[in-house]
């Protein structure tokens, strides 16, 4: 291949990468119909990748794209209207075209992927694949689903915007609060996936930091605090990620080194939280940042402020009462008024008997205590319930070091 | 404690699914088998063919009666199962929870009564 030809295709790539969302997002806002678009866009690169290396690289890459699938989409419309396949090569005007111009109709293509009307299940791999260009078999991977499985439900989710005419608007402002945490979770859920069903750490790892990108954008083009709230969340979490698995090995977050976290992230996520604070309207993704956001600081202090965790944990369980939630608390008053009152917390937690991080921890406080057969016998049960490797080779390090 | 994770599901051939669906499975599987393994849980793991190449046998009043067919002639079939040596029924769970036959089908999970090893039956009906 010519160098040429690498250039402009690496070009193709770049800009696939780049806008993917953003096209698509223009080309399918009009229509409804996200594969048609889908379809248009593609051949629009493929074109790109035949006529760049002749013609070179146009100063306006993503105006030519759009004019081109612009002109494929009216084709196709055309075509199926009149039932003939006139040949129609309009001289493209793609500099004229200035994406900036246009209103960002990703935003729209969001609520689309996450419309009540829309299966839960596959509101984040559609989003996945429509904003960010991901390809089913990579989703697919990530939710430990055949790729067909999950190119199938893709295409269903996608017909099922087109027939029943989901439309692509964002919600009004009385909408919103009904409309915003189905978003939000979708975006979440490309970060939280499942992790114990990923086989490649590399697969999860790419998708949380796309998710953070997705959370971002979504905070930038609108003013909602929880939006914001889930990028600092994100920001944060990420941010601690290097110092997470050392030589392949779990590390719990009170031991890891805060000279592996990542202090850019770190400062994105704080501007991020600080955003959501101005508008005073608090919501579980905040919480939840702000109590990251406390971890964090330990970079800088050296130390771990419990009691500003607990109110925040506090604020999180009467809002948010999921199991780990309660766990974290429950660990975090074991901090403030001793493994007792941890232990005693763990028990009231309803609903837990089969939740591995209860035993995880209920574990670690027995071991406090010094009550060392106890202990064994939670981390023994901690154990039976963990199937990922790294967490399950910790917890039998631990139960190596129990005196006695 | 033994239990039997047990596969419920509908049939499918390479041809119905494809070769590429059909080694994405095969690949899962084998996760899954190397992960119950490297957990030290496995006992034993079976994949069964398709319903259509199993013959009944039956012995009743002396006669002798052998069919072409399964025992039950339902949807989802029996397929296959894995035998887990785990702490309780919350492990097991936990375990039957990673199935990749629990995407597209019922995994049933049965504790084991009685098994013979060794030349001697173990564990008590």
């Amino acid at each position: 291949m010519a160098r040429e030809d690498l250039t402009a295709k690496a070009r193709a790539e770049e800009v696939a990468r780049a806008s993917y969302g953003r096209l698509l997002a223009l080309l399918a806002a009009r229509t409804g119909d996200i594969p048609g678009a889908e379809d248009a866009l593609g051949d629009a690169f493929v074109q790109a990748l035949t006529s760049w290396p002749v013609g070179g690289v146009p100063d306006n890459p993503e105006g030519w794209l759009i004019t081109v699938a612009r002109n494929r989409q009216r084709d196709r419309a055309k075509s199926a209207a009149v039932r003939t396949s006139e040949p129609l090569e309009e001289p493209p005007v793609f500099d004229e075209i200035d994406l900036d111009a246009i209103p960002d109709k990703r935003l729209e293509l969001m609520f689309v992927c996450a419309h009540p009307a829309i299966d839960p299940g596959i509101r984040t791999p559609l989003m996945l694949q429509t904003v960010l260009g991901f390809e089913a078999e990579q989703i697919a991977r990530a939710f430990a689903m055949p790729a067909s499985t999950m190119a199938q439900r893709l295409v269903r989710a996608k017909r099922r915007i087109r027939d029943a005419r989901i439309p692509f608007v964002v919600p009004t402002v009385r909408d919103m609060p009904a409309r915003l945490p189905g978003v939000l979770e979708a975006i979440y859920g490309a970060y939280a996936i499942d992790w114990l069903l990923v086989s490649g750490d590399e697969v999860r790892e790419s998708l949380s930091a796309e998710a953070l990108y997705l959370a971002s954008t979504l905070a930038s083009l609108l003013d909602e605090p929880e939006a914001a709230g889930l990028a600092a969340l994100l920001a944060l979490s990420l941010a601690r990620a290097p110092a997470r698995t050392v030589d392949g090995r779990y590390v719990p977050l009170d031991e890891q080194d805060p000279a592996l976290w990542d202090a850019e992230l770190i400062a994105a996520g704080e501007r991020w939280l600080r955003h959501a604070s101005r508008a005073d309207r608090l919501g579980r993704f905040q919480l939840e940042a702000a109590i990251q956001s406390v971890h964090c600081a330990r970079a800088r202090t050296g130390d771990t402020d419990w009691a500003a965790l607990l109110v925040l944990y506090d604020a999180l369980v009467a809002l948010a009462p999921t199991l780990g939630a309660q766990v974290s608390r429950a660990v975090t008053l074991a901090r403030i008024d001793g493994p007792n009152t941890g232990l005693a917390t763990l028990d009231a937690i309803e609903g837990a008997d089969r939740f591995q991080p209860v035993w995880a921890a209920r574990a670690h406080l027995l071991a406090e205590l010094g009550n060392t057969d106890a202990a064994a016998r939670a981390y023994a049960k901690a154990i039976s319930l963990t199937t990922e490797p790294g967490l399950r080779e910790y917890l039998r390090a631990r139960i190596d070091e129990l005196p006695g | 404690m033994r239990y039997s994770l047990i596969m419920h599901y509908p049939e499918m051939t390479e041809a119905d699914l494809g070769t590429e669906a059909m080694n994405e499975g095969k690949a899962a599987f084998d996760d899954y088998a190397k992960a119950l393994n490297d957990a030290g849980v496995l006992i034993s793991a079976e994949v069964l063919q398709q319903s259509s190449n199993t013959t009944t046998l039956t012995m009743r009043d002396g006669h002798l009666k052998v069919q072409d067919g399964p025992f039950a002639d339902t949807k989802e079939q029996l397929g296959g199962l894995f035998v887990v040596d785990v702490a309780d029924l919350d492990a097991a769970l936990a375990w039957a929870e990673k199935c990749p036959a629990a995407y597209y089908g019922v995994i049933e999970i049965r504790p084991g009564a009685v098994h013979f090893e060794d030349g001697a039956w173990h564990g008590k009906i």
